[in-house]
């Protein structure tokens, strides 16, 4: 309890019930994020149990419009699954591949920041040059490269249930070199400060000394950072699957959604990959917002 | 009616955790030609004084009460227009800080124009030539050349010069200095301190000098104005305040300043600053945990510590081929040789080697010559942790910055186990515990401080956590750099205080890395004193503030500020210098 009013009194809270953006932005990532964990109980249907869905209820317009079905509120799609209940489904997987690849990246590039920014010399130059090489390609044609690659080597019956592991692997892969570089500095910073001299005088070894000492200390901008690269992963994991190489069609995800509407859009079916559409903007939206406030607020500077 | 009266004057702060009153009802008068020194502790609200005088408090701050007049007129509640006005060409600023407060993108010469322009209303010629003008009267040779220059190409010494012109350049009445000499070397303050009383005398300016420093006072304040928590407590002229004051608080702060001219046995309490309990029990070596660092075996007669010829030299470029590499010689064949029991003190201006120094002995830096022996081992020839763990139970270190020394993360607790764990010095997590908190109290921090984290502290009581977590290791060998510079002197005092009886208690052996000779005289028994990575001298303490033997020590001993009109009411004199 000490703790929770410790925090309720911080300048950190402050700011956060202040700031009618970031209130509204996390309320928002909130209620999505319960809302996709909850997603087997809110969700009207089951859009991956294939007993479930009927051929004839597909390309039903949302319940408003001409020949609606109020069971299925925002209409079907192609195969009769209820948009509704897959945008619940589907933003549960764009969250879990999100979320996994920045935890993935964190840990590498929070790693090799930490050794190059503290050993310095010849372990440090050869971690940038990876990095700085990495940073001359895209991204995004990092991870297609790497998905490429693991369909290739992974056997053909593996393909459908490896799909979200290759993704996170992809995702987290091409993203690391912003964590290394930024804890590298901040790694550089605090090496150098007394607190560290005096516990290698004492005897502490470079093991201990990164993990009890600087970690801790290198940890804000790097919570910064993932906050806004997890709208980024989602992003990414949503371009992924609209080209087609993401998360396969039976377990679609909000990239797969948009990218099964995108094929019935001219003929007028526009809700199968609006909705899902809306849903991924307000998503990134509010996470990003959350992300930016975040760093204003951490931020003396700006204060 | 004075040139710049400030009366009754309130200055607060709103927060959304209530008004901080920094400045509460304070009067003060200066008259032209004058000079009024201001000094008080941090947090006094001294600076704050000068920001609302000159119209640049930082926001929120606000003028509460009271009234700021500039020749009978009220210049507190102008608006921003009119008090621009004023700003610069009736009343300016000198800063602390001569790297931050020029434009690093223009010459001086476009900086001074600018303002002399702005105020004065002259066209570019005459401005250029009032520029060059100016640089000659605060003593920059050849202004004509120099005023062509960026900030980066003078000195820190000849940037405040610059600094001074830039504050006079539009002739001002008033002018306030904050902390004029703080960020410079002692033989640099000497020079612009002289300078300014100078202009003062002959341009009829008033200056209100804001300073911590009783030797600024001392050199050339007419009177002085002894602030504290946000109080005047006791105005008057310098000599009576000094030499016969009457507050409790003023008599604490002039018995805390080091004198060169007196060695005190102790420093006196100072009950105004800190909750500190004046002084612990002492510890009886033989049943206390502490004790315990006599399990030490003396292996050898000699001296404790002893330094052979050492020598570091850093690396100023990377290049892969050796000959095309640059070295700077940070320490340069010292030896010296240090006994069991006894303070040495290393004496030098910023930049001598005293802290590589420092660091060489605690195995922080490798030498590129000659060899560290701790009790007859040359520890440089030892490379496996295994065994150099066993010297470095034996040798701390406290640090000089406070702030940067303690990991803001961990609890007191953890930051004073850590060594005391590491080194395997207590059987149960209960005992280290216990001795944990036995060390805190023993520092005067009492056994509570273990639960909190180091920002509930203020520098002197961090200070005395790092001293807890040296000690934590049983050490024989106690190396302090600069261990009170960023202190207060009412805390400094204390913390010295704290040095010396604990060393006398535990029979710790010294090293004392200072720039403050009047420190270094209050603490050492010997002292060396070092320039550009060499040793010059090695003297008994008396002897060196009696007969120095080297040119350089005579100058930074001439340069010392004087003190002889301070009062020695209620010290515990231990003796006195006679030359």
């Amino acid at each position: 309890m000490s703790f929770l009013s410790g925090f309720t009194d911080s300048d950190l809270w402050h700011s956060f019930i202040r700031t009618p953006t970031a209130l509204v932005s996390a309320l928002l990532t909130l209620i999505l994020i319960a809302g996709a964990l909850a997603a087997p109980l809110v969700a009207p249907h089951n859009p991956f149990d294939l007993a479930s869905l009927d051929i004839m209820s597909a390309h039903l317009p949302p319940v408003w419009m001409k020949d609606g079905d109020p069971a299925f509120l925002l209409g079907t799609d192609d195969q009769g699954r209820d948009v509704l209940s897959a945008i619940f489904y589907g933003a549960r997987i764009s969250l879990l591949v999100g979320f996994a690849s920045v935890l993935l990246a964190v840990l590498i590039g929070v790693t090799l920041g930490l050794v190059s920014g503290y050993l310095g010399g010849r372990a440090d130059a050869a971690i940038m040059r990876v990095a700085d090489v990495q940073l001359s390609f895209p991204a995004i044609l990092i991870a297609l490269l790497i998905d490429g690659v693991a369909r290739g080597v992974l056997p053909r019956e593996a393909q459908e249930h490896m799909a979200v592991y290759v993704l996170v692997f992809a995702i987290g892969i091409s993203n690391w070199v912003q964590y290394a570089r930024t804890v590298r500095g901040a790694a550089m910073v605090e090496s150098r400060k007394e607190y560290v001299q005096a516990a290698r005088i004492i005897g502490i070894g470079p093991v201990a000394i990164l993990w009890r000492h600087i970690l801790p200390n290198v940890l804000g901008p790097v919570l910064v950072i993932a906050t806004i690269n997890l709208a980024l992963a989602i992003i990414t994991e949503a371009t992924l699957s609209f080209l087609g190489v993401g998360v396969p069609p039976t377990t679609p995800s909000l990239g797969t959604l948009i990218r099964i509407g995108n094929d019935y859009l001219f003929s007028g079916e526009w809700w199968i990959s609006i909705f899902p559409g809306v849903v991924l903007v307000l998503l990134v939206l509010s996470v990003n917002l959350l992300g930016d406030w975040l760093r204003d607020a951490l931020n003396p500077k700006l204060r | 009616m004075a040139l710049l009266d400030v009366e009754n004057l309130s200055v607060e702060f709103p927060s959304r955790r209530g008004t901080f009153v920094a400045v509460n009802g304070v009067t003060i008068a200066v008259q032209p030609g004058e000079i009024l020194g201001v000094v008080g502790e941090s947090g006094a609200g001294k600076s704050t004084i000068g920001n609302a005088v000159i119209g640049l408090l930082e926001p929120p701050g606000r003028i509460g009460a009271g009234q700021i007049r500039l020749d009978g007129q009220r210049i507190d509640d102008l608006d921003d227009d009119a008090k621009r006005r004023i700003r610069g060409r009736r009343v300016s600023m000198i800063f602390q800080d001569p790297q931050t407060s020029l434009d690093p993108l223009q010459t001086i010469e476009s900086q001074l124009v600018e303002t002399i322009r702005v105020h004065l209303g002259l066209d570019h010629r005459a401005a250029q030539a009032r520029a060059v003008d100016l640089l000659r009267q605060v003593g920059i040779p050849e202004p004509e050349l120099r005023v062509k220059l960026y900030p980066h190409q003078f000195s820190g010494g000849m940037r405040q010069r610059v600094v001074i012109a830039l504050a006079l350049c539009a002739e001002p009445e008033v002018v306030v200095a904050d902390e004029p000499t703080t960020a410079l070397d002692v033989s640099i303050q000497a020079q612009i301190l002289t300078l300014l009383k100078r202009l003062c005398r002959d341009k009829r300016v008033g200056m209100i000098v804001i300073t911590h420093d009783m030797g600024v006072i001392a050199e050339i304040t007419d009177r002085v104005a002894v602030m504290y928590r946000g109080k005047v407590v006791e105005e008057g002229p310098t000599s009576k305040i000094l030499g016969d004051p009457d507050h409790p608080y003023t008599r604490a702060l002039i018995g805390a300043v080091p004198r060169p001219d007196l060695r005190l046995h102790r420093f006196p309490y100072v009950d105004y600053i800190e909750g500190i309990a004046e002084k612990p029990a002492a510890i009886s070596l033989k049943d206390h945990w502490l004790g315990r660092s006599r399990d030490f075996q003396r292996r050898h007669d000699g001296p404790l510590l002893e330094l052979r010829d050492l020598s570091i030299r850093f690396p100023l470029n990377t290049a892969w081929l050796e000959r095309n590499r640059r070295y700077v010689d940070a320490v340069k064949g010292v030896s010296f040789a240090i006994r069991e029991g006894e303070t040495f003190g290393l004496v030098g201006e910023s930049g001598s080697g005293k802290s590589t120094i420092a660091r060489l002995i605690t195995q922080l830096y490798r030498p590129s010559g000659g060899s560290v022996v701790f009790d007859g081992t040359d520890v440089t020839a030892l490379k496996r942790d295994r065994d150099l763990n066993p010297f470095r139970r034996q040798i701390q270190m406290v640090f000089q910055d406070p702030y940067s020394s303690l990991n803001p993360r961990m609890r007191v607790l953890d930051i004073v186990a850590e060594p005391i764990r590491f080194h395997r010095l207590a059987g149960s997590r209960a005992e280290v515990n216990r001795i944990v908190r036995d060390l805190l109290d023993h520092v005067g921090l009492g056994a509570k401080a273990a639960e909190k984290y180091p920002h509930e502290f203020s520098g002197g009581q961090r200070q005395r956590i790092v001293i807890a977590r040296a000690l934590a290791t049983r050490p024989r060998f106690l190396i302090c750099d600069e261990p009170t510079s960023a202190l207060d002197v009412s805390i400094q005092a204390q913390i010295l205080n704290l040095l010396k009886d604990l060393q006398e208690e535990l029979r710790l052996t010294m090293l004392f890395i200072s720039h403050d000779l009047p420190v270094i005289r209050q603490m050492c028994d010997r002292v060396g004193v070092m320039r550009f990575g060499q040793l010059l001298e090695v003297a008994p303490t008396e002897e060196l503030f009696v007969s120095p033997q080297h040119p350089y020590t005579q100058e930074l001993l001439s340069l010392m500020p004087n003190f002889r009109g301070l009062t020695h009411r209620g010290l515990d004199v231990e003796d006195r210098a006679t030359g």
